[in-house]
């Protein structure tokens, strides 16, 4: 019950994607590249060596013509909680250069403490996590495109979404010139949800009532956050990661294959 | 002292053993990778003040608002403008990446002239008075000998002031030959000159429909005002609009619709008949509309009952009779539905007989300037310049034959047919070609025609700003702004219901040694002389703009866009300027009337077993703006693959031609071929096979030069008999182990 009560005045930012609105544009992608200073090269088409921080997959039902389905689903960092704050990433990384945030619930990746040696990466059960193989390398002039909030990344780290934690400082900041601790809705709003041509993104406090995320998904706390609405679902959910990035859709073959990764495994009785 | 084997051992690994016991290779170790990651071009960016600025988004003719975020005087980023009447806040892919034009290592620096052959990518830069003055000395010539009708102009777009400068020009100057790059719209209006004798262009009304019926639209992958249709979408989702997506891939527009109609490609005009047909014969149609502001649908009614009966309707699109009869009765019984037509982002033209079907299901169900319905929307009609004065030359010139054809004869329908450039025949051929915000070398179905074509024509001036496939194998290139660098109006006419503008502002000073095109036209014209300086009486372009704008000038400058808030579409008893003064089913003396063409694609079946369609996608741009490098991240590794374009391939198909996954495969079609990697799709239909646009660029930078193919480059133009417009919506083509 204390455990409860504690969490309950903390901030819980979490995300929910409506892949019924979601059209796969990739918007979020650039809006995440722009906004966080992504490097890109010449060629991205190895996607294990792309450096993406949201990446928009695309899932298929596997029933053959005309009865195929399509549908998109974009994945950040699940910022996952797991229990009190033990997250896959948070709990191998050996130089605490990723951390759980208990004021936000934002997972952290603090690049300088990071000497790369990608535990979180083989931890991460949601491939968010990327590696800088390389050190970034801008065509002339483009440098100075990049966003002064966030660090620019050096060869050997480790990066993924921050749910751009830059712009919650900026909204917080400005909160305290005001005198208020407190942020409305829409002063702290992720690069993404802003961008999303769809609006399909929405991003809030999941655990404010008068916020659409919560409303949208109606998490159950005492459950690890599962969602009461049956049209939500959250990625692996059984791994018990306890992600705070929901999926809405209106089509049982999408909810499912969000639990569901090896074929014809038996259900599991776990969690 | 005689160092023996015991004791070279005993010191290589007593040293070896020390060592590792001090701290030294620990700290070396520490070091190099501190070192190494503190290497000084991982950039640590300057703060500043941060503020936004205002502009609008040429990249498509979407209209959508944009903010920039500023620090300092460096562009930081591009955002969607809140509030603005299409986008409200939203940005797509292309929108968002605007930055990287900006400095795109493809920017042609400053005036340049070639000196190596065509293409060899050997320039000269020169002096802007230099670069003004050749362009000048050709038109002088030309005008001289009495032959103006020997200058083209190909223009990308088509409304705003930049493109009537260049209508203007060539008009002073006296060539007929100014040539737009050809879309659905330009079938779109001959549809309403027709059916509604108005030179109105189509908005649409989609907020308020209550069941879609698209076409092959890629509702949701660039059509009409892409950001404005993913809201739209997401509208319908949340109200549980029906939408039905009819084509022969699963596209993510059919994917995202309530049911996907897998039809024969390029049969849907037939399916819009047999819709029609049911509709007629059950008499599910609006009467009053019908009988009181129609007029030819009794005899066109005829046609209809014989030739589109749902049995042979599905034997020609392989939907089942029953599904039609359904699908008739959905349309009908919705209250406000709505047809849509255009295949993919609409970048090519359709025959004038489907767009017409696809209108007249419109027109049946009375939804046209209804709410939810189809509107006739002036064209943007702000620009009021004085009348030319045309000396004689001109009017000799005017009077030419244009060089495509268009206007007179057969074409006497078209006002512009540039994929007629490459064999258009006329007495005299093009001496001089100025091209601007176009790439036909790339966008062009059969490019490399048109390549070839203009390569023969002596004079190319080419304005792009970046060194596209046009400008590599232009003579001269006059580079425009970047369009953060510079002003340019911006209409909106891509289905949107209310008149709009936008106004592309200058955020930045201009990087290079640039000049707005429109300075660069008026200097032409003034050093021209006579007449020709006589219709562009202004100091400056953005003289010419603020005076043009008049009071809107200072709302645009504010607010970025200007809107028609107030405009509705016409009620039925004036909305139509045909002769009966009512919207007409078909014109009796054009002998042409809503139907299907049934036109075949380019190629033999026995040598060319399969058929290819190209297919769009928001993550990659199709038209003149070569795709930048966050646009290329975004592309999917079952579409690019290293250098490799894949291409969709039912399973089924693939296996019979020993084809999986992966595999490399010769694709051939009557205009060229090309490799590419096979990517199994059970959304396409068996037998076709489907082929990402805007790909394989040929242009020399790193981030898209070379990868996959550009299906222009294996596509050929089928000319529609009553336009003359290009509106292939495929071709035959074989696939073959490689």
């Amino acid at each position: 019950m204390k455990e409860a009560q504690m969490h309950n005045e903390t901030k819980k930012y979490g995300m929910v994607i409506d892949l019924d609105k979601c059209t796969g544009c990739g918007a979020c992608m650039v809006a995440c590249m722009a906004e966080n200073n992504v490097p890109f090269r010449d060629d991205e088409t190895d996607k294990l060596l792309s450096v993406a921080w949201m990446r928009v997959f695309k899932m298929t039902n596997g029933k053959a013509f005309p009865d195929t389905d399509i549908c998109y689903i974009p994945r950040p960092c699940m910022h996952c909680e797991g229990h009190l704050g033990h997250s896959p990433c948070v709990s191998v990384c050996p130089a605490t250069a990723t951390d759980y945030d208990n004021l936000t619930g934002i997972v952290s990746q603090i690049y300088t403490r990071c000497f790369g040696c990608r535990y979180c990466m083989a931890a991460c059960p949601y491939h968010a996590r990327v590696f800088n193989w390389w050190d970034p390398v801008w065509p002339a002039g483009m440098e100075k495109t990049l966003n002064p909030d966030v660090s620019v990344r050096m060869r050997g780290v480790v990066e993924k979404c921050s749910f751009c934690f830059h712009r919650y400082q900026r909204a917080m900041e400005t909160a305290h010139y005001e005198d208020r601790t407190e942020l409305e809705e829409d002063e702290y709003q992720t690069s993404c949800t802003q961008a999303c041509p769809a609006g399909a993104i929405t991003f809030g406090d999941l655990n404010n009532p008068d916020h659409a995320v919560n409303q949208l998904v109606k998490p159950d706390n005492s459950h690890g956050g599962k969602p009461k609405n049956p049209n939500a679902f959250r990625l692996l959910e059984r791994l018990g990661t306890n992600p705070k990035v929901y999926y809405l859709s209106s089509r049982e073959w999408v909810r499912n294959a969000g639990d569901n990764y090896v074929k014809n495994e038996k259900a599991s009785a776990g969690h | 002292m005689k160092i023996d084997r015991r004791c070279f051992l005993s010191l290589v690994i007593g040293g070896a053993a020390g060592t590792a016991l001090t701290p030294l290779p620990w700290k070396l170790t520490d070091d190099s990778s501190i070192w190494s990651q503190n290497w000084p071009w991982t950039p640590v960016v300057a703060k500043g003040e941060t503020f936004y600025e205002t502009s609008a988004c040429p990249l498509c003719p979407g209209g959508c608002g944009i903010f920039i975020r500023m620090v300092d005087d460096r562009t930081i980023k591009i955002e969607g403008q809140a509030g603005h009447p299409v986008n409200d806040g939203g940005v797509c892919v292309l929108g968002l990446s605007g930055l990287q034009l900006l400095y795109s290592p493809t920017r042609v620096t400053g005036p340049m002239k070639r000196i190596g052959n065509r293409g060899s990518g050997k320039w000269e830069p020169i002096s802007w008075d230099d670069a003004i003055g050749e362009v000048v000395a050709k038109l002088s010539d030309l005008r001289a000998n009495a032959q103006p009708q020997k200058v083209g102009c190909i223009s990308g777009g088509r409304y705003g002031t930049i493109p009537e400068l260049f209508k203007r020009l060539m008009a002073a100057y006296g060539s007929p030959n100014t040539m737009t790059v050809p879309s659905l719209q330009d079938s779109l209006q001959l549809t309403m000159k027709i059916m509604h004798g108005s030179d109105a262009v189509f908005g649409y009304d989609l907020e308020n429909a209550d069941f879609i019926l698209s076409f092959g639209s890629g509702l949701i992958e660039g059509w009409g005002s892409p950001v404005r249709m993913f809201r739209a979408n997401s509208g319908w989702k949340e109200n549980g609009i029906e939408i039905v997506q009819i084509e022969p891939r699963l596209s993510n527009t059919a994917a995202k619709s309530d049911q996907w109609i897998a039809i024969k490609p390029g049969t849907e005009a037939a399916l819009a008949m047999g819709i029609m047909h049911i509709m007629i014969s059950e008499g599910l149609y609006d009467r009053n509309f019908i009988e009181q502001y129609t007029s030819g649908f009794s005899g066109w009614k005829s046609l209809v009952m014989e030739d589109y009966t749902p049995d042979k309707v599905a034997a020609i699109t392989g939907v089942p009779a029953a599904g039609i009869q359904k699908l008739a009765k959905r349309f009908s019984g919705a209250s406000r539905p709505l047809a849509l037509c255009g295949r993919g982002q609409g970048d090519e033209p359709l025959a004038l007989k489907e767009a017409m079907a696809i209108h007249a299901l419109n027109a049946l169900t009375g939804n046209l300037n209804q709410p939810g319905g189809v509107w006739a929307v002036p064209k943007p009609d702000y620009i009021e310049w004085p009348d030319i004065e045309m000396d004689d030359v001109s009017e000799n010139g005017l009077a030419a034959r244009r060089i495509d054809g268009a206007g007179s004869g057969k074409y006497s329908l078209a006002s512009s047919l540039l994929n007629r450039l490459p064999d258009a025949e006329n007495d005299y051929a093009l001496e001089a070609l100025l091209i601007c915000n176009a790439n036909p070398n790339y966008t062009m179905a059969n490019a490399r025609a048109f390549q070839e074509k203009i390569g023969k024509i002596p004079f190319v001036v080419s304005f792009s700003s970046y060194m596209d496939e046009t400008a590599m194998h232009a003579d001269l290139i006059l580079p425009n702004h970047c369009y953060l660098e510079r002003y340019e109006d911006l209409p909106v006419t891509a289905g949107m219901a209310r008149p709009l503008i936008g106004l592309a502002r200058p955020i930045v000073e201009p990087l290079f040694d640039t000049m707005n095109v429109g300075d660069v036209l008026i200097r032409i014209a003034q050093e021209l002389g006579g007449s020709v300086a006589d219709a562009f009486p202004w100091d400056s372009y953005e003289a010419c703009l603020e005076e043009t704008l008049g009071d809107k000038w200072e709302i645009l400058n504010e607010e970025g866009f200007w809107m028609d808030e107030d405009f509705e579409a016409a009620v039925w008893e004036d909305a139509f300027a045909t002769e009966s003064g009512k919207f007409e089913f078909g014109n009796a003396s054009l002998d042409l009337s809503p139907g299907f063409n049934g036109l075949t694609p380019e190629g033999d079946e026995t040598s060319y077993p399969l058929v290819l369609i190209p297919f769009d996608s928001m993550r990659l741009s199709n038209n003149a703006v070569t795709n930048p490098p966050f646009v290329m991240k975004t592309v999917e590794d079952t579409v690019l693959k290293g250098n490799f374009g894949l291409v969709e391939v039912n399973p089924e198909t693939a296996s019979s031609l020993g084809l999986s996954e992966g595999s490399i495969a010769q694709l051939k079609t009557p205009k060229g071929e090309t490799r590419v990697k096979i990517h199994l799709y059970h959304g396409v239909m068996p037998g076709v096979v489907a082929m990402p646009k805007g790909l394989g660029h040929r242009t020399k930078d790193t981030f898209t030069a070379g990868k996959g193919s550009n299906i222009n480059e294996l596509m050929g133009p089928v000319e529609d008999q009553a336009s003359g417009l290009n509106v292939a919506w495929g071709i035959r083509a074989k696939l073959a182990k490689a």
